[in-house]
């Protein structure tokens, strides 16, 4: 099935019948990384293992597979490395973190700045009303 | 013999920006030892550059005698990228930043502009030492005046895929940007050792921070253009690490712009704009770091050398162990800065501020992390676009919102009444346009949220000018020609990030691409449009062979011929693809050649891409790299007319 699958992809690369499942496998095939170029997703690379990627991504999206599903699938057969949206476990806790942390960091120094300064703006624009 | 002549003077130069360290560092007062420092910095210009035009003439002559050449260049390549190669690989590309980095300190010598002795020669100092560390790893780790014996009869060419006018550009402007933010770097440090960040001194930064942030937008711009037509897949930005490496920069470059302005003109945040300052000039190293060390997987692998990445590594160590160590030390003691209210022009720049700063650090740690999990034997992970969109995206938009508000209030104290009054009918617009996109996309949140935010920004920059334009008196003409020109490159810069905005959500949602197998005569329907290969054959180039596939694509506006190409060069095994684009108003239709179908019945696989409202992305980025500029002359005009 999958060779099947493989030489019609070469041969033809004929889009899925179903426009909604196209759409599907093309914003899969720009998460998923090709395991054999540098950085790049299989929608963008040459390369005949990307091919065979892509031939794998509609053979899963044409057999029923929802998106989790399929990236289960690659991630299982070529490790995480292989998708560019990346794992949610221990490993990558403090990266999903981050942006919150960075944003609760900078929110408490602009607030901290801001009260120091209203005190000041506050005498200031008093001075300024009395002149 | 222009080899070693080269060599000479940037040796020469070398020992040059050492003196200028030491005498800019030791002259405080308006003594010999200043003028002196001037002298210096400006002889060693002179010699980079007399350095930089030894290499250019080498490469223009082919002598293959000096490596880089032998390396990079061939007999057969047209002569603007002869020329252009003398900064298309890792030698010469660092020589430039030396070249650019010397110029820049001959610059910030020769202009002092309000500035007080000490920080002018402390500054014009810390850029001689700049200089000296990219020399001593320019002169001892990558020299471009290597010669080889015996010398090779032929180079070996140019990546087919660099030679290309964008290309050729998209360096030097990187190297621009990354180098000028040196020179805030080295005004910053001046400050921390002066004790003293006043607003003359804001002053003179802030033409040097508008220089770098315009030439990394237009950098970045003619990288990401080059990568959409060059590349073959339709795409303009991947987060790719490399990318971000520049993206980094220019973050902190645009926060550093608007911190500059509180600085300037009310004399605030002049301790956050010295550490903005020197994050800046950490995080172009780090770009540079991480594009020439090969540390990260990448598409722009092209020069890989870990011995070098060491060196480089070390350079940043010094420079911002240097920075942050003085920071810690000095900052403290800077002047506390006069107050200003919540609802202030002031607070909207640190909102700005605050938001770009965040975004920088997401990229930073979303490009580091996959090093630190490998290091910390995680194995290997991927942080790719999904990340990055789900995490920058947003907080970009929030910045967004809030960017129109800005340039409507006043210092000090604003009236957010009256803004939002003044506001409304983009708010009205923004909204519009929110429930139309929503409506017509069956209720997809994201993109029409970003649309809603690209009105939103064009229609907010448009009220700000005419609200300016209202204020001037006279006829029409007359208000529009009194009107400032740092009015102008503001709006122009803001309206352009809208632009960008609409262009970057439109083609992101709703792009759309087809494979499909042709042969000549045969047409498929894309995109609401007929597009048929008319002939396929093969064309000679000056250093290439081609493949070349004429399309015809008729839509209901009328008809357009546009060719394909993949081109064969013999110095390279991968062919490129040359793809063909079709520009029309509602957007790009896109096609790319790729093989013979193997089955043999002369048949060709097509990818055929709808990139809708792509050319706005590329005006949008025009457009902030116009207004850029335009701020920069105004400064610099502003500059003269007060000295």
């Amino acid at each position: 099935m999958s060779l099947i699958a493989l030489l019609v992809a070469i041969v033809a690369p004929a889009a899925l019948s179903d426009p909604a499942q196209e759409a599907r496998a093309q914003s899969l095939e720009r998460e998923i990384r090709c395991v054999q170029c540098e950085n790049e997703p299989i929608a963008q690379s040459t390369a005949e293992i990307a091919a065979d990627m892509r031939a794998l991504v509609r053979e899963r999206v044409a057999a029923g597979d929802n998106d989790t599903e399929i990236r289960a699938f690659f991630r299982q057969r070529y490790g995480d490395f292989v998708l560019f949206r990346p794992p949610w476990d221990a490993r990558t806790w403090a990266l999903w973190g981050a942006p919150f942390l960075l944003l609760a960091g900078g929110l408490a120094g602009v607030l901290a700045v801001r009260r120091r300064r209203d005190g000041e703006v506050e005498d200031a624009v008093a001075e300024e009303g009395e002149r | 013999m222009i080899a070693e002549i080269g060599a000479f003077a940037a040796a020469l130069a070398l020992a040059l920006s050492l003196a200028q360290g030491v005498f800019g560092l030791a002259a405080s007062r308006r003594d010999s030892r200043a003028e002196a420092t001037a002298a210096i910095a400006q002889a060693a210009a002179a010699l980079c550059v007399l350095a930089f035009i030894c290499l250019i003439i080498v490469f223009v002559r082919s002598d293959f005698s000096v490596a880089p050449v032998a390396a990079n260049s061939h007999i057969d390549k047209p002569l603007i990228y002869k020329i252009a190669g003398a900064w298309g690989n890792h030698e010469g590309s660092m020589l430039l930043w030396c070249l650019v980095s010397a110029v820049f300190g001959g610059v910030l010598a020769s202009t002092r502009g309000s500035q007080s002795f000490g920080l002018w020669s402390r500054a014009v100092g810390v850029q001689g030492l700049v200089t000296a560390g990219a020399l001593i790893y320019t002169l001892f780790l990558s020299n471009p005046f290597a010669r080889l014996d015996p010398a090779p009869m032929q180079g070996s060419g140019l990546n087919p895929l660099l030679q290309d006018p964008a290309l050729a550009a998209h360096p030097p402007l990187l190297y621009l940007g990354y180098v000028g933010l040196s020179v805030p770097f080295s005004l910053a440090l001046a400050a921390l050792l002066e004790g003293k960040a006043d607003q003359a001194w804001a002053k003179a930064l802030r033409p040097w921070t508008l220089l770098a942030w315009t030439c990394l937008t237009l950098g970045i711009g003619l990288g990401s253009y080059w990568a959409y037509y060059e590349l073959g897949w339709g795409g303009w930005w991947f987060w790719d690490p490399v990318e971000n490496a520049s993206f980094m920069p220019w973050l902190v470059a645009c926060a550093l712009v608007h911190s500059a302005i509180v600085t300037e003109r009310r004399g605030s945040l002049a301790s956050w704009t010295i550490l903005l300052a020197i994050l800046g000039f950490g995080l172009a190293l780090l770009g540079t770091f991480l594009v020439r060390s090969g540390v990260l997987t990448s598409v722009h692998s092209f020069a890989v050398d870990p011995q070098r990445g060491i060196a480089v590594l070390v350079l940043l160590a010094i420079a911002m162990g240097a920075g942050f160590g003085l920071y810690a030390w000095r900052a403290p003691k800077l002047a506390q800065p006069s107050g200003f209210a919540a609802i202030s022009r002031e607070s909207m720049l640190v909102w700005n501020n605050f938001g770009l700063a965040v975004a920088a650090g997401v990229v930073l740690i979303g490009t580091l992390y996959p090093l630190l999990v490998e290091a910390l034997g995680g194995g290997l992970i991927s942080v790719g676009p999904p990340f990055f969109n789900m995490t920058v995206a947003p907080l970009l938009a929030a910045l967004f919102i809030v960017l129109p508000f800005g340039p409507m209030l006043t210092w000090r104290v604003g009236d957010m009444r009256q803004a939002l009054l003044r506001l409304a009918p983009a708010a009205a617009l923004a909204v519009l346009t929110l429930i139309i996109a929503l409506v017509i996309t069956h209720w997809r949140a994201a993109p029409a949220i970003g649309l809603a935010i690209g009105v939103w920004l064009i229609a907010g920059g448009l009220i700000y000018l005419w609200t300016r334009i209202r204020r001037g008196e006279g006829a029409a003409f007359a208000k529009i020609a009194v009107l400032p020109l740092a009015v102008w490159s503001m709006s122009i810069a803001h309206i352009g990030a809208g632009v960008l905005t609409l262009g970057a959500v439109a083609e992101t949602a709703f792009r759309s691409e087809q494979a499909v197998a042709l042969s000549p005569g045969e047409g498929v329907t894309f995109a609401g449009r007929r597009i048929t290969m008319i002939e396929i054959g093969e064309v000679e180039g000056p250093n290439y062979s081609a493949t070349r596939a004429n399309f015809r694509v008729d839509s209901a506006s009328g008809a357009g011929i546009v060719a394909a190409e993949r081109r064969f060069y013999p110095t390279s095994p991968m062919p490129t693809t040359e793809v063909g684009i079709l520009s029309s108003l509602d957007g790009d239709i896109y096609i790319a050649l790729g093989e013979a179908v193997r089955d043999g019945a002369g048949a060709w696989s097509v990818r055929l891409y709808h990139n809708p409202l792509v050319h706005l992305i590329f005006i949008g980025v025009s457009m902030m790299g116009v207004g850029g500029l335009l701020s920069f002359i105004a400064l610099t005009r502003r500059r003269r007319s007060a000295a």
